[in-house]
């Protein structure tokens, strides 16, 4: 990998890690107003035009509020707590594809912050090592209601990982890969009839959405912060900014888990009819090959964010209609339906591929 | 147990359907519910722009009226402050001097009037007592939000009707007993 490589990927990992903060910070925004939508009221407009100098006004505050230790708090770890959060939900969206590559002459630049053939493997190694922010947290507050949220969210993840990473064996068994880039890449061939693994595994993604939820400790999961019955759960003790990463870290994992979705199951950075516009900018356009090829990539990209952001609108919509499931209720959930689910989705898959219809 | 009203339903308990136990259907159910929701006209009012329309019949801030030629109409006969329930009206009667007589309609008016709006019920007692047609309950004006009590008590500046060249109370402040004494002295 030659000097000038790595100075485009450290670009392009500079943009994404920018891209995650700012829609963090506009998904405070956004779920502020599709809950007021959603309730048939307005929401928040009086900062700049339509509110949208809201999530400015939440920093300030959040920045200017005190600072607050618990007494008998293991300060360390208090403060260690929301930096892992906030650490590991940054660092997992660097292996997800947001583009194909550009070209410019001599140079190809992908659009991906690092490519590793086990992108799927780190995304999932990232985020269960981001259940530690939370459980470090909690226990550091020295409050039950905190160590409560925290002992809640530890085996709330750890039995949605495991439906979750069955659900997502299927589509390995299809792809053949880990690599993000490469099923992006398989769920659209030029010149074939390609279709989406959505067509191809339905079940699973309804079970991969679900612990996608889950794993995000969002409504109708959000047993660790539970405000009926917990305070805040894991973040009761936290003020100023300390609780501005754990919420912070909460929308990046909505974020990362929106475009796992989209990238495993929609398609990533495909989008229809791709190869005919290519076709169609080359032949009656007169564009460059790598020019076309260029302009395809932007639009991918565009499409990819169209659906992320499609993603992260259905996140919010469901925690505005479903009420919170009952701790019993989740874990059933959990382990006696969705893993059988997923692994009568693993026999379905393997038989289908074992007759041939499906590859 | 035979019931009492005839009105007991016998409550069944059927076992969950398959559609019902897979909690799907009903997710889309509700989500359809409240994505109906969002684009549904959004009963908010964005009160400082937008205010709600005010019936005829609305009693609000009240008002001390002028006759034609631009006279205040009180007299300082005392009867709207009897009639209030609330005690929030106070006044001090004065004798008009001569050269006054565009200023006010009778030898005798107020020299200070004030309502206090913290204790006003806006039952509108005061405007079927006044004999002169002179206090009104405005229908479509609203006694205002403010930061302080005293600013509250509104005085003749803020309750005559516009063009009061000679508004004798002093802004939100109530008269003692003793400056209504002094006031009246200056004005003898």
């Amino acid at each position: 990998m030659s000097l000038e490589t790595l100075g485009w990927q450290g670009l392009v990992i500079l943009a994404v890690f920018g891209l995650s903060l700012l829609i963090a910070t506009y998904c405070t925004y956004a779920e502020r107003v599709i809950a007021a939508f959603l309730q048939d009221r307005v929401g928040p407009d009086r900062a700049g035009p339509y509110g949208l100098l809201q999530p400015l006004a939440d920093a300030v505050k959040m920045f200017t509020k005190e600072e607050f230790f618990p007494g008998g708090a293991n300060k360390a770890l208090f403060i260690f707590g929301p930096c892992l959060a906030m650490v590991t939900a940054l660092m997992s969206s660097a292996v997800i594809p947001f583009g194909n590559k550009l070209t410019f002459g001599d140079t190809i630049v992908w659009l991906q912050g690092i490519e590793i053939n086990v992108g799927m493997l780190y995304v999932f190694g990232i985020v269960s090592l981001g259940v530690y922010g939370l459980m470090i947290g909690g226990w550091a507050s020295n409050n039950k209601f905190s160590l409560l949220g925290a002992v809640r969210a530890a085996s709330q993840n750890i039995s949605y990982e495991l439906a979750m990473g069955l659900a997502l064996i299927a589509v390995l068994m299809m792809s053949g890969t880990l690599s993000l880039r490469e099923i992006t890449l398989q769920q659209s061939v030029a010149g074939e009839w390609h279709f989406w693994n959505i067509v191809k595994q339905p079940l699973g993604f309804i079970i991969f959405c679900t612990c996608a939820f889950a794993e995000t400790n969002r409504t109708p999961f959000d047993l660790p912060e539970c405000e009926a019955e917990l305070i805040g759960g894991y973040h009761t003790e936290y003020s100023s900014m300390k609780l501005g990463l754990y919420l912070f870290s909460e929308y990046i994992n909505i974020f990362v888990a929106s475009a796992v979705m989209s990238v495993l199951y929609f398609g990533g950075f495909n989008f229809p009819f791709q190869y005919e516009l290519r076709e169609w900018l080359i032949s009656n356009q007169g564009v460059g090959t790598d020019m076309a090829q260029n302009i395809i990539t932007g639009l991918g990209t565009v499409a990819l964010f169209g659906k992320i952001f499609a993603f992260i609108f259905f996140f919010m919509w469901v925690r505005w209609t479903l009420p919170r499931f009952r701790y019993d209720q989740l874990m059933r959930l959990g382990w006696s339906i969705l893993i059988p689910l997923a692994i009568f989705n693993i026999l379905l898959t393997g038989g289908l591929i074992t007759f041939g219809v499906i590859k | 147990m035979q019931s009492l009203s005839n009105r007991a339903k016998q409550v069944e308990k059927k076992p969950f359907t398959l559609a019902e136990r897979a909690y799907l259907p009903a997710i889309f159910q509700g989500l359809s519910i409240t994505m109906r929701h969002f684009f549904m006209k959004k009963a908010t009012i964005r009160y400082p722009e937008e205010t709600r329309p005010f019936s005829p019949v609305f009693r609000g801030l009240h008002v001390l009226k002028r006759d034609e030629a631009g006279r205040e109409r009180c007299t300082a006969c005392g009867l709207c402050a009897v009639a209030c329930p609330a005690e929030a009206i106070t006044m001090v009667a004065g004798e008009r001097k001569k050269g006054e007589e565009n200023l006010y309609r009778e030898e005798k008016y107020a020299i200070s009037y004030e309502i206090n709006m913290l204790r006003c019920i806006f039952c509108g007692l005061c405007e079927e007592a006044c004999p002169k047609a002179a206090v009104y309950l405005q229908a479509d004006k609203m006694a205002p939000p403010r930061y302080e009590r005293d600013e509250f008590i509104y005085g003749k500046d803020r309750l005559v009707e516009p063009v009061s060249p000679d508004a004798r109370s002093k802004r939100g402040i109530q008269l003692t007993d003793e400056q209504a004494v002094k006031l009246r002295a200056q004005l003898a």
